[in-house]
């Protein structure tokens, strides 16, 4: 069977999606990305999607499934790439993906999960400095 | 008895007329199909006269060649695809190639801006061409003449009718397509600075309009690479409910992308009739003014806008 490859790079996993996602292939990544994210103890998810043409309200909800799964597990993920007939077509479907951050490129989506996980650590930094005062 | 006797006369000359034809002329009446096609020069030479002689001859739009010729065109297809059987019968394929000649000129004539009774005289200027041309041929029987002259007329006024409804079809088309061109142009994305994008929007926000907006704005993002947009709608009349739900949309669908949304230009009236429509819009960023969304925009981008002091020596 079809698996969608997850790299790992560093504290983050990576996700490109090549194919067009099936319903089956969806459901899959669903599975084996959550099971990494708690393999690895990643704190962040990049999902690239500039590859997918095609969504509906099914893969939509995967996507959404997916970050609040990863937000559990505390992980932030960031959809990249998405084309501007996908976009148009989740907003008219209902699905404005809400809590998934998103980036234009890889690039961009990398420096914001290092930028949120930098703010995550501030803040852990910041709680420790209160708790040695 | 007369008529028929220069009717044979009229026939005998055309070579080409078998002589099966030639027997079944004879035993009918005076057929309009058949003077049509016996008269054809003389019927042309006659709409010509009529035509440059009309008042509403433009000859700015159209060469005296030019309109020769489609004339001819349209006498020849309607001499040369017609049978006496089909003479009165619209619907029949035989006149398929005519009423498309015709409806050819009418769209042409509509797209060069020709009025509709200037075009509506191409037909009627035959018609009584035709009339004409009958008149000399059928001369005092006034009962033929009569009734010729409602089959001519009967078939010149369907013609009529076909040519006005492609005119008003042509004239349609160019509605159309400049509803498209403004509709493009009125959508312009304008590109700010590096990474910043902005979209004024005049003119009321359709449905149709705001899915021309979204795509060209996403669109250009992708192609720009921008992070920010900025959605100016002080252009835009009135905020109902439905134009909230479109821009709200495509902020929505900025985001999706990537790319964040700012929408500037907000007049006061407008917040109020946002508000009273209870609209919620609260987790859009909106700026009163172009500028101050700016100002936003570089200020997420870390990048600051300074006088320069004065040059020092």
């Amino acid at each position: 069977m079809d698996r969608i490859p997850i790299l790992r790079m560093g504290s983050f996993l990576l996700v490109t999606i090549q194919v067009d996602l099936y319903d089956r292939l969806a459901l899959t990544l669903e599975a084996d990305l959550v099971q990494m994210v708690n393999k690895t103890n990643a704190k962040g998810v990049l999902i690239d999607i500039s590859a997918v043409s095609i969504v509906d309200s099914f893969m939509g909800r995967i996507i959404g499934n997916i970050a609040s799964m990863s937000k559990i597990l505390d992980a932030e993920t960031v959809v990249v790439g998405m084309q501007p007939a996908v976009a148009i077509t989740l907003i008219e479907l209902g699905l404005p993906l809400k809590g998934v951050h998103t980036a234009l490129d890889v690039e961009k989506g990398m420096n914001l999960l290092k930028s949120m996980i930098d703010e995550v650590v501030e803040e852990d930094l910041d709680e420790d400095d209160s708790v040695s005062e | 008895m007369k008529t028929l006797s220069i009717f044979r006369r009229k026939t005998l000359i055309v070579k080409f007329i078998q002589d099966r034809n030639l027997a079944y002329q004879f035993t009918m009446s005076l057929n309009s199909y058949k003077l049509l096609q016996n008269k054809k020069k003389n019927i042309l030479e006659k709409w010509m006269n009529n035509q440059l002689s009309d008042e509403g001859l433009r000859e700015d739009l159209i060469s005296n060649e030019e309109l020769r010729y489609q004339s001819e065109e349209l006498i020849d297809a309607l001499v040369s695809n017609l049978s006496g059987e089909s003479f009165s019968d619209l619907m029949s394929e035989e006149w398929n190639s005519v009423i498309e000649i015709l409806s050819g000129i009418s769209i042409t004539r509509a797209r060069q801006g020709f009025s509709p009774r200037e075009t509506g005289n191409f037909v009627f200027t035959l018609k009584e061409a035709l009339l004409n041309v009958l008149q000399e041929e059928i001369g005092e029987d006034s009962k033929l003449l009569f009734e010729e002259s409602m089959k001519i007329t009967r078939l010149m006024d369907n013609l009529s009718v076909i040519t006005f409804e492609t005119f008003i079809k042509g004239r349609e088309e160019v509605i159309l397509r400049q509803t498209d061109e403004i509709t493009e142009i009125s959508t312009p994305v304008i590109r700010v600075w590096d990474g910043i994008l902005a979209l004024p929007i005049i003119g009321t926000l359709d449905s149709a309009r705001t899915q021309v907006v979204m795509e060209n704005l996403l669109q250009e993002i992708v192609d720009t690479g921008s992070s920010i947009a900025i959605l100016d709608i002080s252009g835009v009349p009135a905020v109902d409910s439905l134009v909230a739900q479109h821009l709200i949309k495509t902020v929505s669908a900025t985001r999706l992308m990537g790319a964040e949304c700012i929408i500037s230009g907000i007049r006061p009236e407008i917040a109020q009739t946002v508000v009273h429509l209870g609209i919620d819009l609260s987790n859009i960023i909106t700026k009163a003014s172009l500028a101050s969304a700016l100002a936003y925009a570089f200020k997420t981008m870390r990048l600051e806008v300074r006088k320069i002091n004065s040059v020092q020596k």
